[in-house]
């Protein structure tokens, strides 16, 4: 878990850093430093018209954009839209799951929706719904929510159903506590624990569907810096400039790695009793 | 559709052509109704019907798909049951290393390091493309090999760890000790009675699975260049072809249903104490 933490830290710190880590603007480009390989000094052009010399790191892609800062600013992009989305699934699927636990003839319709939606699958959805309202920032974090949701409203119902019959909860109903507070204040805090950890896998299935789909150009528009952007613009050429799929790579697969790592070590920390084999 | 320089009447022919001048629920119930009689509609773009085009489209992905749950089913389990039976050794560690790895290196990262290992470093199979089974079984599989591994990577994580999982608490059973006790050897005790009590979980996630093997195709398809129905997907949102996109989820949605219907079904076999 401190590995997977720390990773995560490092990733974060450069995504903030990232405008004092000797990048330049991501959206620069120029023609003279097309397809340079990585480790090239080259020059680039700033929207006021100035040449400024730049060592291409990372080398550059075919419009003569830095890679390098390409994928550092990527990785706001990609950490945002993965936590973004991780929240929308959990505040949809905890109020659902609540009600569905909670209010007992809501149980059957709701959950019978929520099997059609399980029905299909996770990244499907996800195109589907980018077809329909093309992408944008917004529109991808709520496609890639969407799939997720389900699940989350299965464990959360699931938590009810046994937290329910708690002597706690009997007594709260006993003092005439109102239903809404039974299902937000007594039942709720006792679900965070599990949440927490199916948060954290969301969030790193997040950040791996929006570089599928903005790889396959259904997703953020190819002017934004994602790693799934750069690695799509990268593979046109990649027998002949492999760096331009494979760094953008590295850093997705290393953080879906580091959150992974985080929610395993989450889970042996918080819920003992299912750490000991799977 | 209309083209650039369209006027307000002939959009509105084409709107009333395709029914969009009616109201969503009717349009729905419509659609409905046709689905019911095996009809998907037409593609906008490709102009056929929707049900041709993914009979044409069906054959690649098919056989992507097979060869891809094959090769995994034939590397995890083995691996998943030594892994249990020799618990905290070294191929157990490697296995649960190799399985976090497995879910977290995105498919498209691996395809594209397969491709430049194994075809432009090493020069073993083609880069890209698709033969079909007719025109010869090798060429075939050669073009099939790479994309198949590289899918079946997240897919052998996933059954290697619910195997070893599934094995390791069966081996904890006292049928295990009185077959060990009456002399069986170790093979006959791993095979017959270990995992053959771990079916039905084993048999479960490869039925889960299917749906990150959907997904899976989907992206796959994409950088082999493979003219499958994954591949149809991504050009068919690209092209706004809505009646294709419609008919594509519904078929995914059907075969991941109808495949975890037989897989349900088949516990019966699995487990005979199982009755439906």
């Amino acid at each position: 878990m401190r590995i997977g933490g720390a990773t995560l830290a490092v990733l974060i710190a450069l995504a903030v850093a990232a405008p004092w880590l000797g990048t330049v603007d991501p959206s620069l480009f120029d023609a003279a430093s097309r397809d340079l390989t990585p480790g090239k000094a080259g020059e680039i052009t700033t929207l006021e018209g100035e040449t400024l010399r730049h060592t291409f790191v990372m080398g550059s892609d075919s419009f003569g954009r830095d890679i390098y800062s390409r994928v550092l600013y990527g990785t706001r992009v990609s950490l945002a839209v993965g936590l973004a989305s991780a929240l929308v699934a959990l505040a949809f699927g905890v109020v659902l799951g609540l009600v569905a636990g909670y209010v007992r003839w809501l149980d059957g319709p709701l959950m019978r929706v929520m099997d059609g939606i399980m029905a299909i699958p996770a990244i499907l959805i996800a195109i589907a719904v980018v077809a329909l309202w093309r992408g944008s920032l917004s529109t991808v974090i709520v496609a890639i929510a969407i799939p997720e949701i389900p699940r989350v409203t299965r464990l959360v119902r699931s938590l009810v159903l046994s937290i329910r019959e708690e002597p706690y909860v009997e007594a709260a109903v006993a003092l005439g506590t109102p239903t809404w507070k039974i299902m937000f204040g007594h039942i709720l805090p006792n679900t965070v624990a599990p949440l927490l950890v199916q948060g954290t896998y969301i969030c790193a299935f997040s950040i791996l569907v929006e570089a599928i789909l903005s790889f396959l150009g259904v997703g953020l528009p190819p002017d934004i810096p994602t790693w799934g952007n750069i690695m799509a613009e990268g593979r046109v050429q990649f027998v002949a400039y492999p760096h331009n799929v494979f760094f953008p790579g590295i850093f997705l697969a290393l953080t879906v790695l580091a959150v992974n790592i985080l929610g395993d070590g989450l889970r042996d920390t918080l819920d003992p009793k299912m750490a000991k084999r799977v | 559709m209309a083209g650039d320089a369209a006027t307000a009447e002939q959009i509105e022919r084409i709107r009333a052509g395709l029914g969009l001048d009616k109201p969503l629920v009717v349009q729905f119930g419509i659609w409905l109704g046709k689905v019911a009689t095996g009809d998907l509609g037409e593609s906008f773009y490709y102009r056929i019907k929707v049900t041709a085009l993914i009979g044409q489209r069906l054959e690649p992905t098919l056989a992507l798909a097979s060869l891809t749950i094959l090769l995994a089913v034939v590397v995890s389990v083995p691996l998943g049951v030594i892994a249990a039976w020799r618990f905290g050794g070294w191929l157990d560690r490697f296995l649960m290393g190799f399985s976090v790895l497995g879910f977290s290196v995105p498919v498209f990262v691996l395809a594209y390091l397969l491709i430049w290992l194994v075809s432009l470093k090493l020069e073993w199979l083609p880069v890209q493309g698709y033969m079909r089974l007719s025109e010869g079984f090798v060429p075939f599989l050669r073009h099939l090999i790479l994309p198949a591994l590289t899918l079946s990577v997240i897919y052998i994580a996933l059954i290697a760890r619910v195997t070893r999982a599934s094995v390791l608490e069966a081996l904890g059973e006292d049928y295990i000790r009185t077959a060990r006790a009456k002399g069986l050897s170790e093979s006959r005790v791993l095979v017959r009675h270990a995992l053959a009590n771990a079916a039905v979980p084993i048999a479960t996630v490869i039925g889960i699975g299917v749906a990150i093997l959907i997904g899976g195709v989907v992206v796959t398809e994409s950088v082999y260049a493979i003219p499958g129905l994954g591949r149809l997907t991504v050009d068919a949102v690209l092209a706004r072809d809505f009646p294709t996109v419609q008919g594509l989820i519904l078929f995914f949605s059907v075969l991941y249903v109808g495949i975890n219907l037989l897989i349900d079904l088949s516990y019966i076999v699995l487990d005979p104490r199982i009755r439906y």
